[in-house]
């Protein structure tokens, strides 16, 4: 119980440290993440200084931290398992690239910018959320469909 | 290069860098926003005050930043509404698909060597940069 009201605490942490992060990095601003990814324009190499120096922290950390028998509140570590390259990784990282490239926002700078209160910021989280609700929704009725008919073949995730 | 801001990036990143740091230290956990948020969408019991917490702290960051410089950061929209639902609806979908984004995948991911997120971040990337290249210069 106590354990589980650290590990919110912990996550509370760990977003605040996250969501200053972004926010002193620029790309709460989708047109700094277009810049980037307008390589053809007047190009903005922002980007990759924020995953690079992100990288240059979570690249050792994870080294020394993943060598620990668990982690300090919890009992595991919750990592995905599995290193199989299959379709919906390939078709999902896709179709994210298309809607990344649309607006300029991935999921963290925008539900960042929720502070903003900008209709463009809410009407993107909204349809967002309705999105992977189409995904949950989705893959539910494909493992019924699947299960009914007698296949076997697990489902993706 | 006019835009380029390099200090600003570089230690935003650090930060960013952190957190991802510390969410493992501490929770054991990747710090992939849209796995946070997408295990709010399908609520499992017992697992959700962490996800909450995770996207206040989120919106308690960027809301401290603004209050610092003053009130107010650019976040320019530049997309048409249909584009804006559009893109929502796509990032959504395909980060669920594909099990992560940017920072799951192109960060977390990337930090423990996992092929499967060197691959999703090289499809994204590559995608979103075919995407802008047409719709700003050949559309």
């Amino acid at each position: 119980m106590a354990s589980g009201v650290l590990r919110t605490l912990g996550a509370l942490g760990c977003g605040i440290v996250f969501g200053l992060g972004l926010a002193i990095s620029g790309m709460m601003n989708p047109a700094k993440v277009i810049g980037f990814l307008d390589v053809a324009g007047d190009w903005d190499p922002t980007l990759a200084l924020v995953m690079g120096g992100a990288l240059l922290i979570a690249v050792p950390a994870y080294r020394v931290i993943l060598k620990r028998r668990r982690p300090v509140l919890s009992g595991g570590f919750s990592l995905p398992a599995g290193e199989k390259l299959d379709a919906p990784l390939i078709w999902g990282s896709a179709l994210f690239g298309v809607g990344w490239g649309l607006v300029g926002f991935c999921p963290g700078p925008a539900v960042a910018a929720i502070v903003t209160a900008l209709p463009a910021v809410l009407g993107f989280v909204a349809a967002m959320i309705v999105g992977m609700a189409l995904h949950a929704w989705f893959s539910g009725e494909l493992t019924r469909r699947k299960g009914s008919s007698g296949d076997t073949v697990p489902s993706p995730r | 290069m006019g835009n380029f801001t390099p200090v600003s990036g570089l230690i935003g990143g650090l930060l960013i860098g952190l957190a991802v740091a510390l969410m493992m230290l501490l929770n054991g956990r990747i710090a992939g926003v849209s796995s946070i948020v997408g295990g709010l969408v399908t609520p499992k019991s017992g697992d959700t005050a962490w996800r909450v917490a995770f996207v206040v702290g989120l919106l308690l960051g960027a809301q401290a930043f603004i209050l610092a410089v003053g009130g107010q950061t650019p976040v320019d929209v530049l997309a048409s509404p249909l584009g804006i639902l559009m893109g929502g609806l796509l990032v959504g979908f395909g980060t669920c698909m594909g099990s992560g984004c940017t920072s799951g995948h192109g960060l977390c991911g990337i930090a423990r060597f996992s092929r499967r997120s060197i691959v999703a971040t090289a499809v994204f990337f590559g995608v979103a940069m075919v995407t802008v290249f047409l719709a700003r210069h050949v559309f």
